[in-house]
């Protein structure tokens, strides 16, 4: 909301200094977050007055026209405006001030000039040199107090506070709502607008009439009627009062009806009493099938939700929203029926959403306001119309309200602010506080009074136009605002510290993020929502069968609308980014939630797991950290899997798959103890084009569920191994073995043997087909492998001796032939 | 007499102007300066310039006679260590690089850069959570974490923001197609208060809890607002619990992540689930800043968690990760993090 200071001004002594005020708002909850001065700076432009016009001697349409403008020197100016005339207060730009080109627009400083053989003294200065506005006919002639030589711009100029409300503050929608709290703080007295009316006219009584079937949707319905009123332009005053507070002026009976909202807070609306019919209103709801015509021009398809403001001919108004064009004010409009009502906020906001008419009327009714501001803002109507369109307002008013509320008392035990605050200001500051907001305070019945050490209660009244204040906690805080929170002291925590258990996922998280850290790979963070068409490109038809993406009604656009369900896409569309800002090798992880509609397609809220995944690619670097033209690949992929692996003290198995998204032959299933708990292989070239991503591209994948079923404590300390305490014996082997033979599993067969401490590859080596044929039972005409294996035997409590050593080989190679059809190589 | 800038060991009887002798520093500067020296013809060249006979210690030597004799034995005891300095300096080098040569190896370049190691970082916003996290952890609190996919009921009515509340203006919020078992409607959570709700409901005070997640509002992108950020809740439940245990508290976390010496300053400001409540401001060197929305339980959430608000009183906090982030970091536009680029992510760790 905008409120011009001197619009504010009107009901409350301000004082001198701006920033502190908007900073004493500010701090009491009256956010002000911006102080704006509208008009110009004016620079050398002050209030003058004419003493005397008189002919120029050599021109018949310009005049010489005497100046004071304050001091002791009464310039002389050549002028040609028709409208000048002794007496005036006008404003006089002297040699040197910066005005407006009425012919450019742009700014000009004015130089000493003679016009005609006159030397002018100066200017006297129409509205479109001070960039008022396009009038240039004549000279601006001002309505002012200000003596000759104050600065036009405190005269023309005002300060604006921008202020943003929060919504508890329905009363501080308004100037009036404002000086109210401007009063409380600053402790001045607060003045009301003026409202009564000098002659009234003939009764309303029988001439009009409002009707309530419903009070819960209309609270209060007022309606007062004004006769013989012109239509015609407000008082400039007026007009530029609401030009500051962000209103276009239209003509004084619309103006006027929006500057009372402004200043008021209440939104009223003015009929055409001649077409409203026997100014008889209803508010009710709209019958199935009703229409209006807003004022400007929407025909709206009413229903039963939307409450109306109805004659017998059917609706005239949207309550609380918008009026309508049949019985809006015209040029030619002599009566005024004036409706000021008081609408259930729910009702007048889903009315407001149905059409999307957030008017200024509907956003301070959905606010909740008081039904008793309904009258006060009529009257003060009524009286400006009579001021200023020379309405005749009837006597009496339509005032239906059927349930007036009780005024809100709350019991305030003088301990409780202490117990909420920390901080215990003293009984006469709280009471001074709450009565200048405009709370009454007595007493509570039945307590003992403070002075005698007993836990004294005050009753509060609550005053009307502060709905929102409710309980005790509320009254706590208006005491708080006034008197501010500097005082308030820190006080650190006592007592006992709550225990809880820790979340396993969360550790796994954690500890997930630093081997990941820790094997080289860089976290990114991105959208949980993704397009249909990003899950598609990484996601099998029939896993997005099976866990359908969970959709966005009102997504921000396609590429947002659905909660993604997989890691890739966001990790590929992020590798994608980096090689095309210059980046030639990448390596990222993310750890973070996927979102899955439950297993059973029921609806309701759906599974959020966690999972991590990352991706490389690009290409090496060389001992200078340089990029080659060597490619990253698989190998390196899976090195940073099983340092995460390896960090999670999980004993991984990598066995050949298929899986949508990932290349044929480069990818690997996840397993821990015989359960998949992930994926890692190449990711396949169309699905990282899809994301625009050209480079070979490498992923792994890892569900946190699989992970934590197989080690449900990543928090949990490392068992310690004792220390060998017998010398191991080396042993190298080169295993012929088939080409879709796993390395693996000759590692896990020879590991498998008690006596073994450790078998690790050296080796692999591919042959033709040719060269291995009937080298090995299984060596197909395809080609064989070698694969060179190095095994520690040890034994816990003794030295192994050749004996010992030629049974363990025995064994392990008899089940490595029995189980996995591999056989020692011949040496040569 | 002029003392201040006489050098020590000249003697007035030297005629002006006198060459300041030899200074501490400089030998140990000729010392520094023969180390990295690996050919015969260099050693040889420092020789010349530090014990040879132009030397500055020969020549200072040799004007020592001209000393004050109460200055003499001082000066003569310093220049001849010196000499004495240089000369060990001089043979050691010799001698290492003759066992260079013998090992037939030549000496490494050290200023090479060393072979690189994978660097691997963490986001920001997950260092920055983890600092919020161990600043409030500190101090008793323990993390608890929610669904990001809520009903209305824990994200905005359980909270006091019923439907057509204003308040709901100012949450844009992302609905799902999908809806609960009871055909309601599901939502992206707007902020991570629900988890306060959550918890409540299970657990009995003493309560403290900080609670980090994802959280959606659908407004549109600018170097200040993002769809999607990170909040963490916090939340204390006890007796005895008031705003100046909430100011005690958010004191501390300040300065554990903003540094020693800053402020916490409050002012009134408007939360439907808390009364009073606050806006808390942090100093810093450019002037107060605000860093996230706080108050006291409202009260009629605790008694309809089953805490008789007349006996417990609790606070709770609201504060946007990225936010404070962009303050530690000085980083202006919070696009920045979602779109991860490498050259921004290395910068931090």
């Amino acid at each position: 909301m905008r409120v011009p200071l001197t619009w504010l001004a009107e009901f409350v002594p301000l004082p001198a200094d701006r920033e502190a005020l908007a900073r004493r708002l500010t701090f009491a909850g009256i956010e002000v977050t911006g102080i704006e001065r509208t008009g110009g700076d004016w620079e050398g432009v002050v209030v003058g007055r004419v003493l005397e016009v008189a002919p120029h001697p050599n021109a018949d349409r310009l005049r010489l026209v005497t100046v004071d403008r304050g001091g002791e020197e009464r310039p002389t100016v050549v002028c040609g405006a028709p409208n000048v005339a002794p007496g005036q207060d006008i404003a006089f730009a002297g040699q040197g001030a910066v005005l407006t080109d009425p012919a450019t627009g742009k700014p000009r400083r004015l130089k000493k000039s003679r016009i005609r053989g006159v030397v002018s003294g100066g200017m006297v200065c129409s509205e479109a040199e001070l960039g008022l506005s396009g009038e240039h006919a004549g000279i601006l002639v001002l309505d002012t107090e200000a003596p000759p030589g104050t600065p036009l711009a405190e005269v023309l100029g005002e300060t604006v506070f921008v202020l943003d409300l929060t919504p508890n503050r329905a009363d501080a929608l308004s100037i009036l709502g404002v000086a109210r709290e401007v009063a409380a703080l600053t402790g001045v007295p607060l003045t009301l607008p003026e409202t009564g009316i000098r002659s009234p006219g003939p009764e309303i009584g029988g001439r009009a009439a409002a009707e309530i079937p419903d009070p819960r949707l209309c609270r209060r319905f007022t309606l007062a009627l004004i006769e013989e009123v012109e239509v015609g332009p407000s008082p400039d005053w007026m007009q530029s009062r609401l030009t500051a507070a962000g209103m276009r002026p239209i003509n004084n009976l619309v103006d006027l009806t929006n500057y009372v909202m402004l200043e008021c807070g209440q939104p009223v609306h003015a009929f055409d009493y001649d077409r409203v019919r026997e100014g008889r209103l209803t508010a009710r709801p709209a019958a199935p099938g009703e229409t209006l015509v807003t004022l400007d021009g929407q025909r709206l398809e009413l229903d039963p939700e939307r409450l109306v403001i109805a004659d017998s001919s059917g609706p005239v108004a949207l309550a609380g929203v918008m009026g309508g064009r049949a019985t809006e004010i015209t040029d030619s409009t002599g009566r005024v029926l004036l409706e000021a009502a008081n609408f259930d906020p729910v009702s007048v906001r889903r009315s407001a959403r149905r059409y999307g008419l957030f008017t200024d009327a509907a956003r301070r009714f959905s606010w909740d306001l008081p039904p008793e501001l309904a009258p006060i803002a009529s009257a003060r109507v009524c009286r400006l119309l009579a001021e200023h369109a020379g309405g005749r307002v009837a006597s009496g008013r339509v005032d239906t309200w059927p349930a007036p509320e009780e005024p809100t008392r709350i019991r305030l035990r003088r301990s409780r602010i202490p117990q909420v605050l920390g901080m215990d200001p003293a009984p006469a500051a709280v009471e001074e506080a709450l009565t200048g907001l405009g709370f009454t305070v007595a007493p509570a019945d039945g307590t003992a009074p403070a002075a005698d050490g007993g836990d004294e209660a005050l009753s509060v009244g609550v005053p009307w136009w502060r709905r929102e204040v409710r309980v005790p906690d509320d009254l706590v805080e208006e005491v708080a605002r006034v008197l501010g929170y500097d005082d308030l002291p820190a006080a650190p925590l006592a007592g006992a510290i709550p225990h809880h258990p820790p979340l396993p996922q969360r550790a796994l998280r954690e500890r997930v993020r630093d081997l990941a850290v820790s094997a080289g790979l860089t976290e990114v963070m991105t959208y949980s929502l993704l397009s249909e068409a990003d899950l598609a490109a990484a996601l099998s038809e029939e896993e997005r069968r099976e866990a359908p993406a969970l959709r966005i009604r009102n997504p921000l656009g396609e590429a947002r609308d659905s909660l993604r369900t997989s890691l890739r896409p966001g990790l590929l569309r992020a590798a994608a980014f980096n090689h095309d800002h210059g980046a030639r090798s990448v390596a990222l992880f993310e750890v973070s939630r996927l979102y899955r509609p439950r297993p059973d397609g029921a609806p309701g809220r759906p599974e959020e797991v966690e999972a991590a995944a990352a991706l490389l690619s690009g290409v090496r670097r060389d001992r200078w950290g340089n990029p080659t033209g060597e490619r990253l690949d698989y190998f390196d992929l899976k090195a940073t899997l099983e340092r995460v692996l390896a960090g999670l003290r999980l004993d991984a198995e990598f066995r050949p798959a298929e899986a949508f998204g990932f290349a044929p032959g480069v990818t690997a299933a996840v397993l821990v103890g015989g359960v998949r708990v992930g994926t890692a292989g190449q990711v396949e070239s169309g699905s990282a084009a899809a994301f625009g991503l050209e480079e070979e591209a490498f992923c792994w994948e890892l569900d946190f569920a699989g992970i934590l079923r197989a080690a449900p404590d990543p928090a949990a300390p490392a068992p310690a191994a004792p220390l060998p305490r017998y010398p191991a014996a080396a042993e190298d082997f080169a295993f012929l073995v088939g080409p879709d033979a796993l390395a693996g599993d000759l590692v896990r067969e020879a590991e498998s043997h008690p006596l073994v401490a450790e078998a690790r590859v050296f080796d692999d080596y591919r042959f033709g087909g040719d060269e291995a044929a009937g080298a090995a039972p299984d060596v197909s005409s395809r080609g064989g492998r070698s694969v060179g294996l190095r095994v520690l035997y040890r034994a816990p409590n003794r030295t192994l001796d050749e004996n010992d050593i030629a049974k363990v080989r025995r064994t392990i190679l008899k089940r490595m032939k029995s189980n996995l059809g591999a056989v020692v190589r011949e040496r040569a | 007499m002029s003392c201040a800038r006489r050098p020590e060991f000249v003697s007035e009887s030297v005629p002006a102007p006198a060459p300041p002798l030899l200074s501490a520093a400089e030998v140990d500067a000729a010392v520094a300066a023969l180390a990295p020296l690996t050919g015969d013809s260099a050693v040889e060249a420092w020789r010349a310039e530090h014990l040879g006979r132009k030397s500055r210690l020969h020549l200072a030597l040799r004007s020592l006679s001209s000393l004050d004799p109460a200055e003499r034995a001082a000066a003569g005891r310093f220049l001849n260590q010196a000499k004495a300095r240089l000369r060990q300096a001089l043979e050691d080098r010799q001698a290492a690089l003759e066992a260079l040569r013998r090992a037939g190896r030549a000496p490494v370049d050290v200023s090479l850069p060393g072979r690189p190691l994978a660097a691997g970082r963490l986001h920001p916003i997950t260092l920055t959570e983890r600092a919020i996290v161990e600043s409030f952890a500190r101090m008793g609190f323990h993390v608890i974490e929610g669904p990001e996919v809520e009903s209305e009921y824990y994200n905005f009515e359980a909270l006091r923001i019923p439907a057509d509340h204003p308040a709901r203006e100012a949450m844009d919020t992302f609905y799902l197609e999908q809806t609960d078992a009871d055909g309601k409607p599901l939502l992206l959570r707007t902020h991570t208060s629900p988890n306060q709700i959550r918890y409540l409901e299970k657990h009995p005070p003493p309560i403290r809890l900080i609670s980090p997640g994802r959280t959606y509002r659908s407004e549109a992108t600018d170097a200040t607002h993002e769809w999607m950020i990170m909040q963490t809740e916090v939340l204390a439940v006890d007796r005895g619990l008031t705003l100046a245990h909430l100011k005690g508290t958010l004191y501390e976390f300040a300065r554990r992540l903003f540094g020693e010496d800053r402020e916490i300053r409050f002012r009134c400001d408007y939360f439907p689930f808390v009364e009073p409540g606050v806006e808390v401001a942090v100093s810093s060197p450019s002037g107060w800043i605000e860093i996230l929305g706080a108050g006291m339980v409202h009260p009629e959430i605790l008694e309809r968690m089953g805490c008789d608000p007349e006996i417990y009183t609790g606070f709770a906090a609201g504060l946007g990760v990225e936010r404070i982030a962009m303050l530690r970091h000085g980083i202006r536009d919070i696009r920045r993090f979602y779109e991860n680029d490498l050259r921004f992510l290395e910068q931090f760790s």
